[in-house]
């Protein structure tokens, strides 16, 4: 759309000066004019190559190195190792290469649930909000709580809930609902998958819920009346006007939400300290481990580089297939 | 627009994997005396508080500034960030001036030679080598090696008792031996008040407590050519029984699995625990409201009869003080730790944080003749042994701690804690460790 309007723009602009000015003039026109923007940029450009292009190529680099604890001090000294750090990481039948593969299902898991669950919550929470009540606005700054407070206070807080003698979560579960024979752990063994599973989508809905809400305002009410006429009822309505009119927000708010979850550190961090359990082995934690804690930072990087090109992958694929189904169904 | 989305994206995601990895370039200067009026100077955290160890420190460092016209300027950095912080400060070379150190981090850090080797001339310049703790020098740095380090703040872990209610159980004497300690362990154990309680959750407590044991049962961790030999049957040993605490003596509390904030010093000083394997934990019980009559310290048990290093009942615990190789203060600093390390400042600083002084000269001061203090000293002088100091200390730390704390784990869900899970969990630490 945007682009056929701009080209309709430089066309008209074009055809006005013709033949009237001389050919260099309208050549240096031309350059000035396409030229602003780009110098307009690159202030952004230089800032954008300081703070994300060098690390990255510097993290790429590490990847080929043997960077250990007897190297960090002088980086140049270490000695390249080519593809020998990708190699262990990818070797799934030795340790080091088991335990990633082993996290790298975790995550999987743990994404698809969190996303699915806080985009569940979020659309069902924005479609509730939908219509006026008493109290809507109220509600809907409660529920960007979480949203709004620092993660490191809220984990923390979660962290404590879960604690097994003392946390508020075994007491409700166990000590007045009586829903339990024993107080499970929640912050060591296999439970801490789920604990994990709750601050994340806990974390995260309210994103989903404030996108899709910016997107329901864009769907015309119209439209519900008309169906309302044709006898839709309200799951009709939601089934064939909501969804397919949030159609390109879900596409934008999964994708992020993907892409956070996949990499967030933060909250198992914070949730478990530096060895999360086995149940809850992020990759993020998993390679800083593998890293800062053992001090092998050319092997964390090479991690690292994989897990890039997992996610370039990954979004490159999603944004086909989406973009193809959408060229199909116009 | 398509290609510009996905770039963009490609750009959002590429950025969000990598600046976790991303750090400066390193230098390879040694050190100058080009800036020699100010130090910089990092503290850990060996108070109650950041806050509190600013209290403690600041009046010494304006007698330094007293003495010679250097600006101390000090940053106290906690535990949890403090190995990070000089990791980072190595690979930039943008450092303080002198740092303290965990002493079992002397053998890895030296390795990255980031620190100033301590040889004679260095040690001269401090007041000789002599006037240190044979102990804590040797947990500064490899066998053979100039050390990086010298011994500041000297500590090591005694067995806790609740005098009432070893009283109220009737056990005359503390246990001397294992069995007893676990014998005593039962009778101690009834409701939700427990024999003893250990910090399952941090990796640190867990990979001290289990290398005394490793040492009891004849294994330091590693062969004697530096290799790692975690899965040895006397490592098994050892690490089982401290796991059977929780998973077959039943003498410590299963929550204690997820312990990781001190809450076993918590427990034991509010009487939900009778025992506590600590070091120097008299500052930290008084803050509960402890009072020391209440509790009596001893050495932890081992294996009746057991001599030399059989008869290890703790690890060398302690701050070490290092320079940074690419100081701009050379002398300063080394005044600085000159300073750090006299007899009077010894006996100020320990005296205050409650652990042993480094120097032998300070340590008949009154200060330190408490109970707690005497039996603590005479363990470090008689039955302490440092960590391996090997380069990968490090990560043998993590490692085993963490195998424990999963094998603490799951003994505290109820699952069996068997030889063979044990060994396979140490047998995956052990196949972690970077070859070489």
């Amino acid at each position: 759309m945007s682009e056929k309007v701009i080209d309709r723009q430089t066309v008209g602009k074009e055809a006005a000066p013709k033949g009237a000015a001389p050919a260099r003039r309208r050549l240096r026109d031309k350059f000035g004019r396409s030229a602003l923007p780009y110098l307009l940029l690159l202030p952004a450009l230089l800032a954008e190559l300081l703070i994300h292009l060098v690390p990255m190529v510097t993290g790429i680099v590490m990847a080929f190195k043997q960077l250990t604890q007897f190297f960090i001090r002088d980086w140049g000294s270490a000695p390249w190792s080519g593809f020998d750090n990708f190699k262990v990481a990818l070797e799934f039948n030795a340790p080091v290469g088991k335990a990633l593969l082993h996290s790298f299902w975790v995550t999987c898991g743990f994404t698809v649930l969190s996303v699915g669950l806080s985009w569940l919550i979020g659309v069902t929470a924005s479609i509730f909000t939908q219509d006026a009540f008493r109290g809507r606005g109220l509600l809907r700054a409660a529920f960007m709580l979480p949203y709004a407070l620092p993660v490191f206070a809220a984990v923390i807080t979660w962290s404590f809930m879960f604690q097994r003698d003392t946390g508020l979560i075994n007491h409700v579960l166990h000590d007045q609902l009586h829903l339990t024979s024993d107080k499970p752990f929640w912050l060591i063994g296999d439970n801490s998958f789920w604990a994990l599973l709750t601050v994340s989508v806990w974390k995260s809905w309210p994103f989903a819920f404030l996108t899709l809400t910016a997107g329901l305002q864009n769907i015309p009410r119209e439209l519900y009346e008309a169906a309302a006429l044709d006898g839709a009822g309200v799951w009709q309505q939601i089934r064939r006007i909501t969804l397919p009119s949030l159609r390109p927000v879900n596409l934008v708010l999964v994708l992020v939400l993907f892409l956070w979850t996949f990499n967030d550190f933060n909250t198992p961090f914070v949730l478990f300290g530096k060895s999360a359990p086995q149940a809850a082995d992020l990759i993020s934690i998993h390679i800083y481990q593998s890293s800062f804690i053992t001090w092998n930072f050319g092997q964390g990087s090479a991690m690292s580089v994989l897990l890039l090109l997992f996610l370039l992958l990954v979004t490159a694929v999603y944004l086909f297939a989406t973009n193809r189904r959408r060229g199909e169904a116009e | 627009m398509r290609t510009h989305r996905i770039s963009a994206a490609l750009a959002l995601t590429a950025a969000i994997v990598l600046t976790a990895s991303a750090c400066g370039g390193g230098g390879s200067g040694g050190g100058s005396n080009s800036s020699p009026k100010t130090l910089t100077y990092w503290a850990s955290n060996q108070g109650s508080s950041l806050e509190n160890d600013k209290q403690v420190l600041e009046p010494e460092l304006k007698k330094f500034e007293a003495q010679t016209g250097i600006k101390v300027n000090l940053e106290v950095i906690p535990w949890s960030d403090l190995l990070n912080r000089i990791l980072a400060a190595t690979a930039s070379g943008q450092g303080p001036d002198v740092l303290n150190i965990g002493n079992t981090w002397s053998a890895s850090l030296q390795a990255t030679g980031a620190l100033l080797p301590f040889d004679q001339a260095t040690f001269d310049k401090i007041g000789g080598k002599d006037r240190f703790l044979e102990s804590a020098i040797a947990s500064a740095g490899a066998k053979g090696k100039d050390p990086a380090a010298v011994p500041l703040y000297s500590m090591a872990y005694g067995l806790y008792y609740n005098k009432k209610l070893f009283q109220a159980a009737g056990i005359a004497n503390p246990p001397a031996t294992w069995e007893e300690l676990v014998e005593d362990g039962k009778k101690l154990t009834s409701g939700d008040k427990y024999g003893i309680a250990i910090e399952g959750g941090n990796v640190s407590e867990n990979v001290h407590n289990v290398f005394t044991l490793g040492m009891q049962h004849g294994t330091g961790f590693f062969d004697a050519s530096g290799k790692p030999a975690f899965d040895s049957p006397e490592a098994v040993a050892a690490v089982k029984q401290y796991v059977d605490f929780i998973a077959n003596d039943k003498i410590a509390a299963p929550g204690n699995a997820e312990y990781a904030a001190n809450q076993s010093v918590t427990d034991f000083a509010t009487g939900k625990a009778a025992m506590l394997m600590w070091q120097s934990a008299g500052a930290n019980l008084k803050s509960h409201g402890m009072n020391p009559d209440d509790y009596g310290v001893v050495p932890v048990p081992a294996p009746a009869g057991a001599t030399g290093d059989k008869a290890t009942t703790s690890m060398v615990a302690g701050i070490n003080m290092a320079v940074f190789k690419n100081t701009k203060n050379l002398d300063g600093a080394l005044n600085f730790v000159k300073f750090m390390t006299s007899d009077e400042e010894q006996k100020t600083l320990n005296g205050t944080y409650g652990s042993l002084p480094s120097v032998k000269a300070a340590q008949s001061d009154a200060a330190f003749a408490t109970p707690e203090l005497q039996t603590l000293a005479g363990v470090l002088q008689k039955s302490a042994a440092p960590l391996p100091q090997v380069p990968t200390e490090s990560q043998f730390e993590t490692l085993i701690g963490t195998a424990v704390k999963n094998l603490l784990a799951s003994a505290a869900a109820g699952k069996p804690v068997t030889e063979a899970t044990v060994k396979d969990e140490l047998s995956k630490a052990q196949q972690q460790m970077p070859a070489s």
